[in-house]
């Protein structure tokens, strides 16, 4: 059985098909149909819940938007789903709806519960920035353009619900209307109840959370459960038990397996219940990512010790994907196109793998070895990531190239990092997604930097060997050429701008990126 | 100026503003009073508040009847062959499934095509395009309807499929035939110019990515007839084909159409499939049946904005002047004609934009491809005409060294005061009222222009990587239906007792705002508050043999029918009071939901409605409206297809990087013509937000197929519509309040399609900073959609093409 909120009122749930998601559990079972569905994928917004979880500062609850299109109702438990219904109050609009009125946000209205829900999550985390902890605490005053922290802040919260009708403009102003001034609302009101709420749910002595199929007519005999372990000990016994599980952590790509090729997930294990899989760890030496870490919660971190990480991130996906994702999925599904490990493979990460025989540490490099094949053993989870700190003196850079800004998956992703002592690169690490069936590490490329000059004569021969040895292919998203080509023009720019840094005698620098331009 | 208040956008940088004419005396109703009243005020949404509390209702949020069905298709996995196995027993025999149909099963037509034939409702012998709708299974979920759709035992005679529009024209592969527009002598114009330019050049289609998909709920009647509730910009149309293939009479069948989640063309003609479908289910089982496409299906099996394969060989003079032009325009219609003759025409109408030609001949092409059949999108045409037309304005400008400002100002149209004999155009209308040589003169100042052009080349001069660049387009964009019979609409209006209004028309609203407007112009016309006015349903019984909601035409037509029909209502209740209280019928107004007769006295619009109900007044009336002036003689190619032209001009600024072809448009200036407003909020919303889907048209969205003919940008996760970040940081939008010179609806302006094509300044700002690389001496290629690899090659072309020459070039 699971236990939730559904905003003010609790739902126990024992039967239900675990594969179910909680768009499809609002619209057919509750009948509550403000939440729409505009793609069953999570790539449009328009099905964006709230969910609130206690922090662990006593009477606070942390609010974050999904998909509800692609999270499963066995990850409810012990959660407030917040769904646009709840948000007004008798005739009165909550604050984020009246400011999409009054600034005509709408036209068709089709995405904008999805927007209205983006941006209660926004307000409510005003104050705390996901990337960026010294940007705007929205104090700006409403008669001020939207300032370009703000606007940051903004894109950032809401870039993951398209509107086709209004060209964003006017939900920008409602969003800045919100933001400065935002009002305490009923949920404020009532946040320390639902906080203890949530915690009797949690703490409560029951068995193991979970669902189960009370029949399935695709598969009756087959057993359907949704299993929600507390402990790393209780996961990977399910796991021995039930080899035929899949593990679901944001489950943002593993969803669609069920949204888009309507495939059952007969077995389901969830890790983001797993207390030792949530923790945070950093010290001089390393950096430790739990398995069950949402990019969101990783963020802050992130940008204190690699920073050029943390900002690549902020274009993964979008914010209910990285609210729901985690760094140890993406290693897991090992797609050649994941964001983040060709940046583990250059950062040298270990990964922390645990099955009922036990942990071991494997390199990442290494562990990708064709597409979508790894050297995760059967029944063994990723329980955490360990990437070392010891590259703060190297110069690095994570670019990502795709056709839309936002929420789109990289044409090329590249990870280019050196270290430069009088003007020679002593050591370099270049690792690309999106030039081969794997996320590839470029040994002979990197080899053949070092001993060179920090110069663009330098790293041609470096370029050389990108061109010669990548195998990209033409896909919908870029040609092979344009691939092979990226890989050695985004060498070019990481020289360029180290020349620029190291040059910095003062003088005003160019821009060599359009994000840092525009 | 005149300012608007306007909620929300108040700050400097994104004011809105009028630039009024203050020598404009209102010519619209005699006796109406526009100072006072809803129309011209920035009114929210009448859906507005149920927006964003999840209260409005699509067809999909309809409680379905007890024991429904739900829909799903069975679709051709390949785009030509013909079918040699089509095993449906296991679909019948897959859970929960109750009905499935094939073309076999249909009692009355099979083809649906819109206006020509040629689209089956569903095929079981010949395939011709991938996503082809093969059969339709009905289940009690519609989990289970789609799962049961995959058992389908397929198996074909694959034949290679057509996929290219020039080759399609080569082999003489049309839909349709070719059509021509000449004025004067091109050839012997061509022969004699200073120069002769020629360029090609392929425009991409669009996905509508309307965020509601394609939705029909269809529910029996007791007497064999049908009730559907559908997502459709052309309800009479989808009456009209569910009655076809049901072989019922049309007065058998109701549509229902309350909003789409977004329409822009795609569910003018290709709404009505599913409706169909869904009503046949209905019809076999004698239950409610939904069908919803998902949205794969949806991208996969319905039509979309018209790939283009345009070129042009241009004569100009000396200075710059284009002395003759030859245009060719090739619309992609894909496997059947739909609504491609109408489209690739208004290509035609539009490949001069806003410039005279002197001679021309425009020749435009319906390529059949094996495809989906390519629909009505936003400009239906009209943009993807005038991409060919700035191209050459570039490409030109480039040529004698001029700035393409001021090549396209040397090009425009004349007006009645300068150079009338510049004015025809190559259908042999003449342009009046042109106003763009003074509103591109007034953007020009406001935005800039000038001083922005001397920093960029300046910029680009120390910038190694990074190139800016500037463009403004202008837009002339026909309004009217050129099929003539569909400029016409009806309204209904009630008024009950207590005093309160129910209008419905023959428009659909599709967020554009259409009952907003249509409720602010009765509001208006009676003399009332606009909260007493209810828009509802727009209903095939209500008012009947409507025309689609498209063309811009929404307002312009429907806005005057519904003024029509509050203006005999009013004449009813004038000519009531007037007996009653024995006055002149001049003497009596109606405002702001009071009525006065001259001295003190007035009484409430609901008393005097109550005492003409008493006094046996009829309050509920008809309106109807037909638009004046226009024809058009197709074989002859001359007439007056436009009731008069929108007009409006933008400046776009973007900023690229000549490493990996990434760009980012830094700043848009807008100065759009929509006649008087009748509400600048939304007039705005629409200029606003045609824009932003123009520039995702010409930019970040790819259609990818395969060379097998399957469409692989088929989700937004491969297909890419802009993004709230996408939008300008600077983005000043202004109305260029001129009211109409024609008479139409408070002589406002079709605002619709006419801002998309606004967006082609960013294309040619993007081609602006890649011609930076020669000092402005290249004009690059670059076919649309301008994603960052197309830049990046074209960036590369103009480096190659600079290190060739010895030019100074831009490369590291």
């Amino acid at each position: 059985m699971i236990r939730f909120l559904l905003n003010d009122q609790p739902r126990d749930i024992e039967y239900i098909a675990p594969d179910l998601t909680i768009l499809e559990y609002l619209r057919t079972i509750e009948v509550q149909r403000g939440t729409k569905e505009g793609c069953a994928s999570g790539d449009c917004g328009a099905c964006t819940l709230v969910l609130a979880e206690p922090s662990e500062e006593p009477g606070k609850l942390l609010y974050r938007s999904i998909n509800s299109c692609i999270t499963f109702v066995g990850s409810l438990h012990g959660k407030q789903l917040i769904t646009v219904e709840h948000l007004q109050q008798g005739q009165q609009l909550h604050q984020t709806q009246q400011a999409m009125v009054e600034c005509h946000g709408s036209q068709c209205g089709f995405c904008t519960p999805g927007f209205v829900m983006s941006l209660f999550a926004l307000s409510k985390n005003s104050g705390v920035c996901e990337f960026d902890p010294q940007a705007s605490n929205g104090e700006a005053p409403g008669n001020q353009p939207v300032n370009p922290e703000q606007r940051h802040q903004i894109n950032l919260a809401l870039g993951g619900n398209l509107c086709r009708c209004t060209g964003y403009r006017p939900i920008m102003d409602a969003a800045a209307q919100v933001l400065a001034d935002v009002q305490p609302d009923q949920f404020d009101a009532r946040q320390a109840e639902v906080w203890q709420q949530l915690m009797d749910i949690r703490t409560a002595q029951a068995p193991m959370a979970g669902l189960t199929d009370p029949g399935c007519p695709v598969k009756p005999l087959t057993e359907r459960r949704f299993f929600s372990p507390q402990t790393l000990a209780e996961l990977v016994e399910l796991l021995a038990r039930y080899p035929q599980a899949r593990l679901v952590a944001g489950g943002t790509d593993l969803a669609l397996e069920r949204t888009q090729q309507l495939k059952p997930l007969d077995v389901l294990v969830y890790t983001g219940a797993v207390a030792e899989m949530q923790q945070l760890t950093l010290t001089d030496e390393t950096l430790i990512i739990g398995g069950a870490v949402s990019y969101s919660r990783m963020a802050s971190t992130l940008q204190l010790v690699l920073p050029e990480f943390a900002s690549m991130m902020e274009r993964l996906g979008a914010l209910q994907v990285r609210n729901q994702g985690t760094m140890a999925g993406n290693v897991a599904n090992a797609s050649p196109i994941g964001d983040t490990p060709p940046v583990l493979l250059a950062l040298d990460a270990l990964l922390h793998v645990d099955s009922a025989e036990g942990q071991q540490t494997l390199p990442v490099n290494g562990f990708f070895t064709g597409y979508r094949q790894t050297t995760l053993p059967k029944g063994a989870v990723i329980s955490a990531i360990e990437i070392p700190l010891n590259k703060s003196d190297w110069f690095r850079r994570v670019y990502k190239v795709s056709k839309r800004l936002e929420d789109d998956i990289s044409a090329v992703l590249a990870a280019i990092m050196f270290k430069v002592e009088n003007g020679l690169i002593l050591d370099a690490r270049l690792a690309f997604g999106g030039v081969a069936a794997t996320p590839l590490r470029v040994v002979a490329a990197e080899q053949a930097l070092i001993g060179q000059p920090a110069t663009l004569a330098g790293i041609s021969a470096a370029q050389q060997i990108l061109k010669q040895t990548l195998t990209p292919l033409t896909d919908v998203r870029a040609s092979a050429e344009y691939r092979l080509q990226l890989t050695q023009n985004l060498l070019t720019r990481a020289l360029l701008e180290f020349q620029q840094q190291a040059n910095s005698d003062g003088s005003a620098s160019v821009a060599l990126e359009v994000g840092h331009y525009a | 100026m005149r300012k608007v208040e306007l909620q929300g956008a108040s700050s400097p940088e994104n004011e809105l503003t009028l630039a009024t004419n203050p020598s404009a005396i209102p010519n619209g109703i005699a006796g109406l009073d526009l100072v006072s009243g809803p129309v011209g005020k920035p009114s929210r949404h009448e859906s507005a508040i149920q927006h964003v509390t999840g209260a409005a209702r699509y067809v999909d949020d309809l409680i379905e009847p007890a024991n429904g069905l739900f829909a799903a298709v069975i679709r051709s996995p390949i785009a030509r062959g013909t079918i040699t196995r089509m095993d449906l027993e296991p679909v019948r025999k897959s859970p929960g499934v109750v009905c499935v149909l094939t073309v076999d099963d249909v009692l009355g037509h099979t083809d649906i095509g819109p206006v020509f034939p040629g689209d089956p409702i569903m095929t079981s012998t010949e395939v011709k395009f991938f996503g082809q709708c093969l059969a339709v299974v009905a289940a009690t979920s519609e989990l289970a309807a789609r799962r049961a759709a995959q058992a389908a035992i397929l198996e074909f005679e694959r034949e290679e499929p057509l996929l290219d529009a020039r080759e399609a024209v080569a082999s003489q592969q049309l839909v349709r035939p070719s059509h021509v527009m000449t004025m004067g002598d091109v050839d012997s114009a061509l022969a004699s110019s200073h120069q002769v330019l020629e360029a090609m050049q392929e425009v991409g289609g669009q996905e509508h990515f309307y965020l509601e998909g394609q939705v029909s709920l269809a529910m029996p009647t007791e007497d064999g007839g049908m009730l559907v509730y559908t997502s459709s910009q052309h309800p009479s149309e989808v009456q009209k084909l569910v009655a076809e293939v049901l072989a019922l009479p049309l007065n058998r069948v109701t549509v229902d159409m309350r909003r789409m989640g977004g329409g822009f063309g795609g569910k003018e003609s290709q709404a009505a499939q599913w409706a169909c479908l869904a009503a046949l289910l209905a019809s076999k089982t004698g239950r409610a049946v939904k069908l919803r496409l998902p949205r794969q299906d949806d991208m996969i099996m319905t039509g979309k904005r018209h790939p283009f394969a345009n070129s042009y060989r241009i004569g100009i003079d000396e200075a710059g002047r284009i002395t003759a032009a030859d245009i060719e325009v090739i619309g992609n219609c894909g496997n059947s004609p739909d609504l491609s003759d109408a489209i690739v025409d208004r290509a035609m109408f539009h490949a001069d934009n806003a410039y005279f030609l002197g001679n021309a001949r425009i020749a435009g092409h319906r390529a059949f491809s094996n495809q989906v059949s390519h629909t009505a999108y936003r400009g239906f045409g009209g943009p993807q005409g005038m991409m060919i037309i700035e191209r050459a304005m570039d490409d030109i400008a480039r040529a004698v060294g001029k700035d393409p400002l001021d090549i396209r100002k040397l090009n425009l149209y004349g007006t009645e005061q300068s150079e009338p004999e510049r004015t025809l155009t190559p259908y042999h209308q003449t342009v009046e009222f042109n106003y763009l040589p003074q509103l591109i003169e007034q953007l020009e100042t406001s935005s800039d222009y000038r001083a922005r052009r001397v920093a960029i080349r300046q910029f680009n001069q120390h910038s190694p990587i990074l190139k800016r660049g500037l463009a403004l387009t202008p837009v002339k964009f026909g309004i009217s239906f050129t099929l003539q019979h569909l400029n016409q609409a009806g309204a209904l209006i009630h008024i009950y007792t207590d005093g309160s209004i129910q209008v419905n028309h023959g428009g659909t609203e599709m967020g554009q705002g259409l009952h907003t407007k249509v409720g602010q112009i009765v509001a208006q016309t009676l003399g009332v508050e606009l909260e007493r006015i209810v828009v509802t349903a727009t209903r095939t019984d209500k008012v009947p043999n409507t025309s689609p909601t498209a063309a811009s035409s929404g307002t312009d037509l429907n806005g005057k029918a519904a003024q029509n029909a509050a203006l005999t209502l009013r004449q009813r209740l004038v000519e009531f009071l007037a007996a009653e209280k024995t006055v002149s019928p001049e003497a009596i107004r109606f405002e702001n939901g009071r009525v006065s007769w001259g001295g003190s006295e007035d009484m409430s619009f609901a008393e005097l409605v109550q005492a003409a109900y008493v006094g046996r007044v009829s309050l509920s009336a008809t309106g109807y409206y037909r638009t004046p002036k226009i024809w058009y003689d197709r074989t002859n190619a001359r007439g007056r297809p436009f009731f008069y032209f929108a007009l409006g001009a933008a400046v776009s600024e973007v900023v690229v990087d000549t490493l990996t072809g990434e760009y980012r448009v830094t700043r848009v200036d807008i100065l759009h013509d929509v006649g008087r407003s009748i509400n600048p909020a939304i007039d705005r919303g629409q200029i606003e937000g045609g824009f932003i889907q123009g520039m995702g048209w010409l930019t970040t969205e790819e259609l990818v197929w395969h060379a097998d003919g399957r469409l692989l940008s088929n989700n937004p996760a491969t297909y890419k519509i802009p993004a709230i970040g996408d939008t300008p940081p600077v983005f000043n939008v202004a109305l260029f309040e001129h009211e109409n010179d024609e008479a139409t609806v408070y002589n406002s302006k079709a605002v619709g399609e006419p801002p998309f094509m606004l967006a082609i300044s960013v294309w040619s700002a993007l081609r602006d900073a890649i011609s930076s690389l020669s000092d402005y001496r290249l004009s690059p290629d670059l076919d649309t959609p301008a994603t960052p690899e197309r830049v990046l090659k074209a960036v590369m072309a103009v480096q190659a093409q600079c290190a060739q020459n010895g030019m100074t070039g831009g490369a590291v």
